[in-house]
C-alpha cells in the first residue's frame, strides 16, 4: 500500500500569464497514485491552461509540474508518453473508421501487429463500440465520440489519465456509463484520473477529491467531507423554506429574523442564508403567524453547496479586490 | 483484490523504462503514413490528377501538331515538352500555371482543419514531437507532388516516343529529369505557401483564397508591377531616354520579376529545357563578338541556371520555415 501514497503529480507554485491577465496563479497540487481528483471550476478559470501545462503543451510561466518525477515542461514526450489526455470536444478524422482513428493512435505510440490489432478489440469491446466501430468517425454521435475518446486514451495504456470537461453534452444513461468506467479505470486498473470540470454533481459521485479552482486559483482542496467542515465552520447555514401563504409580510418578517444574512427567491422557495441554525426558532415563527410549511431543508453536505460557498467566499474577497473582478465572478449569486 | 492491482502497478512501474518506447520518429513515421493514405484516397487527389492529366494530352497534342513544321530538328524530344500548337500552351507553361494548384489543393487545409475538427488535441497529445505533424504533413504533400510530376512527365514522355518514333539521347532524359525535378521543388514552394496560410488563418477557406491570391498575383500581375516600378525608375518614353535607360530599364524589370516564384521557374525550366537558350541576362552586341552560335551543353545550362534553382530552394525553405515557426509557436488552444 506505500505505492498509494506517492504522488503521481506534483505541481508547485505553477503560473502562467497570458500577458496582462494571470491565467493560473501559484499553484500548488500534488495528486496520489490511484485517486481520481477533480478540478472544478467555471469556464475560464484556467483549468485548461492547468492541463496544458501538465501535458508540456503550454510553457508555465514560472513554477513547475511533475508527472511521475519527470518534469513536464522539459520531458514532454516522456509524459505525454505515460499521461492520457481527453481533451474536451475530442475530435476525430471524420473520413476514417473508428478503429482506424484508434489505429492511428496506437501507431503513434509505437504499437503495431498483433499487439496492435488485439488492443483496439479489447478497447473497443470495454467501451461498448464494437459495433461502430468500422462506421466513418463522421457518423458518430457526441455520446459515441466521447466513448471512442477514451479508448483512444487507453491506446497507450496510460498512468495517468486527464479529462477535460468529460461529461459535456453527454446524455444521462451515457453519463452512468462514463462514470462506471471512470471507476474502474482508477479501482480495477490503478490509474491516476484527473477529471476537470464544472458540473459537480457528476463529479461527486466519481472523486476521491477536489480542487475547487477560482481565477486561476485554488481555493480549497480535500475530500467532500473536508470540504464541508471547512463550510461549517465558517457558521454558514442555508436554508430552503417554503410556505403557504407565501406573500411579502413574510419575506419582511424573515428579513427582521435574527442571524439571516440574504433571502432570495426561487420559484415558489425561499432560499435563506443564516449565520445559525434557524429551524427550530423559525418553525415556531412560522406557526405563530399561522403560516403553513411546505418545505423546510437544511442545505449542505452537496458539492453544489459547498461549490456555491467557496464561489461566494471568494467572490467577495474580489470585491475588496476592486470592481472589475466582481463583475467576473461575483454577480452569479448576488439578486 | 486491491492488493493484486498494486503489485500489478508497482511491477509496471518496474517496467517504466521498458514503457517509455516512444522516439520521434515512430510519430513521424505514422503521421507521414497516415496523411500519404488520406491524400490518395481523397476525392482532392483524383481530381488534380485528372486536371493535370487532361491538360498534359492537351499539350502534348498541340506539341505534335506543331512539331511537324519545326525549322530545327534538333532535340526534337525536348520538344514535345516546349512547343505549343493550335493555341494550345506547351507542357511547361502549363506547369508553371498550374503546377501551383497543386500545392495549394494538397496545403490549404493540413492545420487549421485539424484544429477545428479537434483532432490537433489528440494528436499533440501524443507522445510525439510537436514539429513531426507539420514534417509529417509536408513531406507527404511532397511525396504526393513527386509522384504526380514524375508519372506525367514520364508518361508525356512514353506517348510521345510512341506516337512520333522519335528516340531520346541520354542528355534529353536527364534534362527532362531535371525540369521535373525543378517542378517539384516549384509545387513542394506552393505547397509550403499554402501549409504557412494554414497555420495563420483560422478557417480553411481563408487560407485557400489568399494562397489563390498569392499564386494570382504572382502569375498575373507581378510582371505588370515590374514594369511599372521599371518605367517609373527609368523611363525609356522618348528616343533619348530609351537610348540612356533601356539597359537598366531591361534589368530592372529582369530582377524584379526573378522574385516571383513564377518567372524565377520559368526561366529556369525554359532553359534547361531548350539548350539554345546561352544566357538569361542582358547581352550586348559587344559580348557577342566571336561567340559561336551553338547549343549548350547540359553542365553549361546546369550552371546558367543554378542561381535559379537556390533561389527557388531558399523560396521554399523561407515558406516551410514560417510556417514551421508559426505552428511551433502557436498555443494548442487557440479554437
Amino acid at each position: 500500500m506505500t505505492e498509494k501514497s506517492r504522488n503521481v503529480i506534483e505541481i508547485a507554485h505553477l503560473t502562467k500569464q497570458y500577458g496582462e491577465k494571470i491565467a493560473v496563479n501559484d499553484l500548488n497540487l500534488c495528486i496520489k497514485r490511484g485517486e481520481v481528483f477533480g478540478l472544478l471550476g467555471p469556464n475560464g478559470a484556467g483549468k485548461t491552461t492547468t492541463i496544458l501545462m501538465l501535458l508540456g503543451l503550454t510553457e508555465p510561466t514560472a513554477g513547475s509540474a511533475l508527472i511521475e518525477g519527470m518534469d513536464c515542461t522539459r520531458n514532454p514526450l516522456e509524459v505525454k508518453s505515460i499521461t492520457g489526455y481527453l481533451p474536451d470536444n475530442v475530435g476525430f478524422y471524420s473520413d476514417m473508421t473508428g478503429r482506424q482513428n484508434l489505429r492511428f493512435t496506437g501507431r503513434m505510440n509505437g504499437l503495431s501487429g498483433k499487439a496492435l490489432e488485439e488492443r483496439i478489440d479489447g478497447l473497443l469491446r470495454r467501451v461498448g463500440m464494437e459495433q461502430a466501430a468500422n462506421r466513418k468517425a463522421g457518423t458518430y454521435s457526441k455520446g459515441m465520440r466521447q466513448r471512442l475518446g477514451i479508448a483512444d486514451v487507453l491506446m497507450k495504456d496510460p498512468e495517468i489519465i486527464i479529462m477535460d470537461e468529460p461529461t459535456l453534452g453527454i446524455d444521462p444513461e451515457g453519463m452512468r456509463e462514463l462514470l462506471t468506467l471512470i471507476r474502474e479505470l482508477a479501482q480495477e486498473d490503478g490509474r491516476t484520473i484527473l477529471i476537470s470540470s464544472h458540473q459537480l454533481h457528476q463529479i461527486q459521485q466519481v472523486c476521491d477529491r477536489v480542487g475547487i479552482f477560482v481565477s486561476g486559483q485554488l481555493i480549497a482542496s480535500g475530500t467532500l467531507s473536508e470540504l464541508e467542515e471547512q463550510i461549517r465552520k465558517d457558521g454558514s447555514y442555508l436554508l430552503e423554506l417554503e410556505v403557504q401563504p407565501c406573500d411579502d409580510r413574510l419575506l419582511a418578517m424573515l428579513r427582521q429574523q435574527e442571524g439571516v444574512r440574504k433571502i432570495s427567491k426561487e420559484g415558489n422557495t425561499f432560499l435563506i442564508d443564516a449565520k445559525t441554525d434557524l429551524r427550530a426558532s423559525l418553525t415556531q415563527f412560522l406557526g405563530e403567524y399561522g403560516y403553513t410549511v411546505l418545505h423546510l431543508h437544511q442545505r449542505g453536505g452537496d458539492l453544489d453547496e459547498i461549490y456555491r460557498r467557496y464561489f461566494e467566499k471568494a467572490g467577495q474577497s474580489d470585491e475588496r479586490d476592486g470592481m472589475e473582478k466582481k463583475k467576473k465572478y461575483g454577480w452569479k449569486y448576488e439578486k | 483484490m486491491r492488493e493484486m492491482v498494486w503489485k500489478k502497478r508497482k511491477n509496471m512501474d518496474g517496467n517504466m523504462k521498458n514503457k517509455i518506447r516512444v522516439n520521434g520518429m515512430t510519430g513521424l513515421g505514422a503521421l507521414y503514413h497516415k496523411e500519404l493514405a488520406d491524400h490518395l484516397k481523397s476525392k482532392r487527389f483524383l481530381i488534380l490528377l485528372i486536371l493535370i492529366g487532361s491538360t498534359s494530352f492537351a499539350s502534348l497534342y498541340g506539341a505534335l501538331t506543331a512539331l511537324g513544321n519545326a525549322e530545327d530538328s534538333n532535340y526534337l524530344f525536348l520538344k514535345l515538352y516546349t512547343t505549343s500548337g493550335s493555341s494550345i500552351p506547351s507542357f511547361l507553361s502549363f506547369i508553371a500555371l498550374l503546377g501551383p494548384i497543386i500545392g495549394l489543393a494538397l496545403g490549404f487545409d493540413a492545420i487549421n482543419s485539424e484544429r477545428s475538427s479537434g483532432t490537433l488535441n489528440r494528436l499533440v497529445s501524443q507522445p510525439i514531437y510537436r514539429d513531426s505533424i507539420i514534417i509529417g504533413k509536408f513531406l507527404a504533400g511532397t511525396a504526393v507532388i513527386a509522384t504526380i510530376i514524375y508519372s506525367m512527365g514520364a508518361m508525356l514522355g512514353a506517348m510521345g516516343v510512341l506516337v512520333t518514333g522519335l528516340k531520346p539521347s541520354g542528355e534529353e532524359v536527364w534534362r527532362v529529369l531535371i525540369f521535373l525535378t525543378f517542378t517539384v521543388i516549384y509545387v513542394a514552394f506552393w505547397l509550403a505557401i499554402s501549409i504557412l496560410f494554414s497555420v495563420v488563418c483560422r478557417h480553411a477557406a481563408t487560407s485557400a483564397l489568399a494562397s489563390i491570391a498569392l499564386w494570382i498575383f504572382f502569375a498575373i500581375f507581378m510582371s505588370l508591377v515590374a514594369s511599372i516600378i521599371a518605367n517609373a525608375m527609368y523611363p525609356i518614353n522618348d528616343e533619348y531616354s530609351a537610348l540612356v535607360n533601356s539597359m537598366d530599364h531591361y534589368t530592372l524589370n529582369l530582377g524584379i520579376n526573378r522574385l516571383s516564384p513564377y518567372y524565377l521557374y520559368s526561366e529556369a525550366v525554359s532553359t534547361i529545357m531548350n539548350p539554345g537558350v546561352r544566357s538569361v541576362n542582358v547581352v550586348t552586341v559587344d559580348q557577342l563578338v566571336g561567340a559561336v552560335s551553338g547549343y549548350l551543353s547540359l553542365g553549361q545550362s546546369l550552371l546558367l541556371v543554378w542561381p535559379h534553382l537556390t533561389g527557388l530552394a531558399a523560396l521554399l525553405l523561407v515558406a516551410f520555415g514560417g510556417a514551421y515557426l508559426g505552428f511551433m509557436r502557436q498555443e494548442v488552444r487557440a479554437n
